[in-house]
């Protein structure tokens, strides 16, 4: 085994532990406005480490989107409305943790059946993925598999991924798109 | 020994890790805006789990080259591209819920807003 694949699965592993004392750091923090650039230190993790994982498109969307957009969009709810939390009652904490470590639990023993990171003969790793590697390029004319299979294979994906931000964006809109009449009762539209 | 002992299922068990600090997040949490943060970071663990699984040890990215014979999956990273799109859509839904709710009650606490509809 070279020098750097074993270089590349330590970096994995340190990006993954980092993403982990992130996420700690969210569930502890309280500060809204740091949890909200907490988490997307965390998306940029995520897409470092997708470039380790050989993910480079995945990288690039998760950069723009998981760590662009929706940050600035979580920035912008916190300006209409508040940036620091209440504290969490014990009872209900300890009820979670004890709930999330038993399901964490049970996935773990789940995985116990899997096969080991970077396995060429894992399952995933056959039936139509030798296919789309080997005739991609001569079917659709793009040396990128991913880009191939994304908009000509699984066209209709991608198509039906467009309605699914064309109905979320119709929402938002229909949510929060018109001015409203302020309320003469007091609460409410605060700042908005 | 084989080849592939390290890091071996380590990867899916730190990103299982990560799932359950967003579910407790989720869970554990009033804040509406702290529960979609903890949505994220479940997400963001989910995709972590998938790619992981297309990881192929000594493949390079999947884009195809003369002399290169072994890829990575590029399969995980279509659908995973996919999922990261519809994440951010609803997100984007799930903020505007919070910014209505928030114009609604004066609170974006769940506690809060219960008892607020209780008095009611």
């Amino acid at each position: 085994m070279s020098v750097d694949v074993i270089s590349s699965d330590l970096l994995n592993v340190a990006l993954l532990v980092f993403m982990g004392i992130t996420a700690v750091a969210v569930a502890r923090l309280r500060n809204l406005f740091a949890v909200v650039m907490l988490s997307g230190i965390y998306s940029l993790l995520g897409a470092t480490l997708y470039v380790v994982l050989d993910a480079v498109d995945v990288a690039f969307t998760e950069a723009a989107v998981g760590a662009g957009i929706s940050t600035v969009l979580m920035l912008g709810t916190l300006a209409l409305t508040t940036s620091r939390e209440k504290a969490t009652p014990t009872a209900r904490a300890r009820t979670a943790m004890a709930l999330s470590v038993a399901i964490g639990a049970v996935l773990i023993y789940a995985t116990l059946d899997m096969p080991l990171f970077g396995d060429p003969s894992a399952p995933i790793n056959h039936h139509v993925v030798p296919r789309y590697l080997d005739e991609s390029l001569e079917e659709t004319g793009v040396p990128n598999v991913v880009t191939a299979v994304l908009a000509s294979y699984r066209g209709y994906d991608t198509l039906g991924e467009t309605f699914v931000i064309f109905t979320a964006a119709c929402g938002v809109l229909v949510l929060i798109g018109r001015p409203r009449r302020r309320k003469t009762d007091g609460t409410g539209a605060s700042k908005a | 020994m084989s080849a592939y002992a390290f890091p071996g299922l380590a990867n899916y068990w730190i990103a299982i890790v990560l799932m359950m600090i967003g579910l407790y997040v989720v869970m554990a949490h009033e804040n509406l805006i702290k529960k979609i943060v903890g949505l994220n970071i479940f997400q963001v663990s989910v995709f972590v789990l998938y790619i992981s699984m297309g990881k192929v040890k000594g493949g390079p990215a999947p884009i195809l080259a003369d002399n290169i014979t072994i890829y990575s999956n590029p399969l995980p990273h279509v659908l995973i591209l996919t999922a990261i799109v519809v994440g951010v859509a609803t997100t984007a839904l799930g903020l505007a819920l919070i910014v209505r709710v928030n114009e609604q009650y004066g609170s974006i606490e769940d506690d809060d807003i219960r008892d607020l509809e209780n008095a009611e």
